[in-house]
């Protein structure tokens, strides 16, 4: 009954649409709907999303103090980052680097490890595993910052200086979040541990995707060994899943950022040890207000995730 | 005996990609995987078992691991503490729950209506509209948090209920994921139920839905992690203490580092910790089944 009444309703649309012939009419009876289903995620994404880009990319040429409006200023932001900000040069900038370099490809390739290692296992282990590698990354954030505050206190208390201490390897307590030369290790060491996240249940999917025939036609080609096996059938055969996962890496690292100022609880941290690229734009746009010089750093950061996106997409594009 | 026992688990059906059974040549997978999994669960265990030490045995030295005379006492603390401006933590809580369920709830409805219409209408725009959602998938949200604050002093969103969703809702991740796994609904169920007569609000609500459960658990799992966790939303945008969240009390709990309240304060942080970290575990295990069979399909081309 209701189908009938849904029907009539449709063919009285449709001898509506034959009499209506503005063209308006007629591109909202063929592509409306497809444009209704989408609006409210478009407009949250516009909102959102494409307008805080943009407008970091116009703000990034002006002087904007939050008080008097934004006046154009041309490339001044990006030549005072480049000639005249000395902690970005000496600090940020490397610091950012040496964060990716090792955080990134580093966290993505045990992610995809640990994802070949598992598929290898009967189901309940695999499950088991893939659960508990997992389970660093539904918390990253504020609930880790307690425990890991505790781990690496700096008093005798702390579990790091206890056990260091009672192997005999220190003497005295070590102010490890507060210490220069410590810190980024251990923002590293963080950061790792919860980079099982999206992605590597990704991988995990893809690789039980491969069908098995594949893997029995190489062997019976002559393929004997394991490495091949990952470089020639694993990889190639699991590209967009990989892909995935690297974007997902990527912007995790970036993202990762304010871990050094969560760890030693203060921005910038102790002589800028683990000042990233994320915290410095923290710092000039909500602690000195220089928000023209703040979209600047945060239009480099956008670039430079693109960049290493780019790369990414270069080594697992598929061909179709 | 010990030939039988080995050759039972030594078949070729139990080797390679998604065995059956176990096989010895897993033993080296378990041999690495074992260590590691204890290792990432240290800080996990760490939360459970400082969460119910009573004080003497949290700034015991030297510091124990495990617990030895569990107690509720850290739970009981929190919940009749105050916050500094006066607010006690239920509200917090409160907070917490109510914006993370009405965020999931918006965040499935909008993702899904829109992953329905980039899938499976024809439209001119779909192609380049999907290829902009994929580019939004490298969005780093940290990046424009400045023009994002901006946005929403214009929108008048400052110290509203709603900061804490509208922002959270759009999320290329989502969206794509959805997106990917209606791709494996064919075209022809749809079609069959068009010339039965069906509108297309029913095809999405009573066609397009029920199949995409797997998908759509995984979208709530990540939103409800992003939102559950939000401790941003709150320092950046709300200056009401009655509108923040469990997890901003919490990092108020972590950044003070003034003697006499990190000490009184350790107990309720691990408490308080414990609190925020197990509905994110709880809901994983009971969903990931679901997560798994979407993964299968986030392949990006």
């Amino acid at each position: 009954m209701i189908y009938q009444a849904e029907m009539e309703a449709e063919v009285n649309k449709r001898s509506f649409r034959q009499t209506g012939n503005s063209r308006l009419e007629r591109w909202l009876a063929k592509e409306g709907s497809a444009y209704a289903f989408l609006a409210v995620y478009a407009l949250l994404f516009i909102i959102f999303i494409v307008v805080p880009v943009t407008s970091a990319f116009f703000l990034s040429f002006t002087f904007f103090d939050t008080i008097q409006p934004p006046h154009f200023i041309g490339l001044s932001n990006y030549i005072a980052l480049l000639t005249q900000d000395d902690t970005f040069m000496k600090f940020v900038l490397p610091n950012t680097i040496q964060f990716a370099v090792i955080v990134g490809p580093g966290g993505y390739a045990l992610a995809f490890i640990l994802a070949w290692m598992l598929a290898q296992l009967p189901r309940i282990p695999r499950t088991i595993f893939a659960l508990i590698l997992y389970s660093p990354s539904m918390t990253a954030g504020v609930a880790m910052a307690v425990v890991w505050k505790t781990l690496f206190s700096g008093d005798q208390t702390g579990y790091l200086n206890s056990f260091l201490m009672g192997l005999g390897v220190l003497n005295e307590p070590v102010q490890w979040l507060q210490a220069p030369q410590y810190l980024m290790f251990i923002m590293m060491i963080v950061t790792l541990w919860s980079s099982m996240g999206i992605g590597f249940l990704a991988m995990l999917a893809g690789i039980l995707e491969i069908s098995p025939e594949l893997y029995e036609a190489a062997t019976i080609d002559g393929m004997n060994s394991r490495w091949q096996e990952i470089f020639y059938i694993t990889i190639p055969s699991m590209k967009p899943q990989m892909l995935f996962g690297a974007v997902m890496a990527i912007v995790g690292t970036f993202q990762a950022g304010a871990i050094g100022v969560t760890l030693s609880g203060s921005n910038p941290t102790p002589q800028y040890a683990g000042q990233l690229i994320v915290n410095h734009i923290e710092d000039y746009g909500f602690l000195r207000y220089e928000m023209g010089y703040a979209a600047a750093v945060s239009v480099v950061l956008l670039l430079m995730v693109l960049f290493f996106t780019r790369l990414a997409t270069r080594l697992f594009a598929s061909d179709t | 005996m010990i030939k039988k026992w080995f050759s039972r688990y030594s078949g070729v059906r139990n080797r390679g990609i998604n065995p059956q059974g176990f096989h010895v040549s897993q033993l080296k997978f378990y041999v690495v995987l074992l260590p590691l999994s204890a290792l990432m669960l240290l800080p996990i265990i760490y939360i459970f078992s400082s969460a119910f030490k009573p004080p003497d045995e949290l700034f015991a030295f030297p510091p124990r691991f495990f617990v030895v005379n569990p107690t509720t006492q850290n739970f009981t603390d929190l919940f009749s503490r105050l916050s500094t401006s006066g607010i006690p933590i239920s509200r917090y809580l409160f907070n917490s729950i109510l914006i993370t369920i009405v965020t999931v709830a918006a965040s499935i409805l909008v993702s899904s209506t829109a992953a329905y219409s980039l899938s499976k209408k024809r439209f001119k725009l779909k192609q380049i509209l999907f290829a902009v959602n994929n580019v939004a998938l490298m969005f780093v949200p940290i990046a424009v948090t400045i023009p994002r604050f901006l946005v929403i002093v214009e929108l008048n969103l400052l110290n509203t209920f709603w900061v804490h969703v509208l922002p959270v809702l759009a999320m290329p991740v989502g969206l794509f994921l959805l997106k990917q796994f209606i791709d494996g609904i064919p075209d022809e169920v749809i079609e069959a139920a068009q010339i039965d007569g069906a509108s297309d609000w029913r095809i999405y609500w009573r066609i397009i839905l029920p199949m995409i459960r797997p998908a759509l658990a995984t979208i709530a799992i990540l939103t409800f992690q992003s939102a559950w966790n939000n401790a941003e939303i709150s320092t950046l945008y709300v200056s009401d203490e009655s509108l923040r969240t469990l997890a901003f009390y919490l990092s108020t709990l972590t950044t003070t580092t003034t003697g006499a309240n990190a000490v009184a304060g350790q107990g309720i942080a691990a408490a308080a910790a414990l609190i925020m970290f197990l509905p994110n575990l709880v809901i994983f295990i009971i969903l990931q089944g679901q997560v798994m069979s979407t993964m299968s399909h986030s392949g990006l081309k």
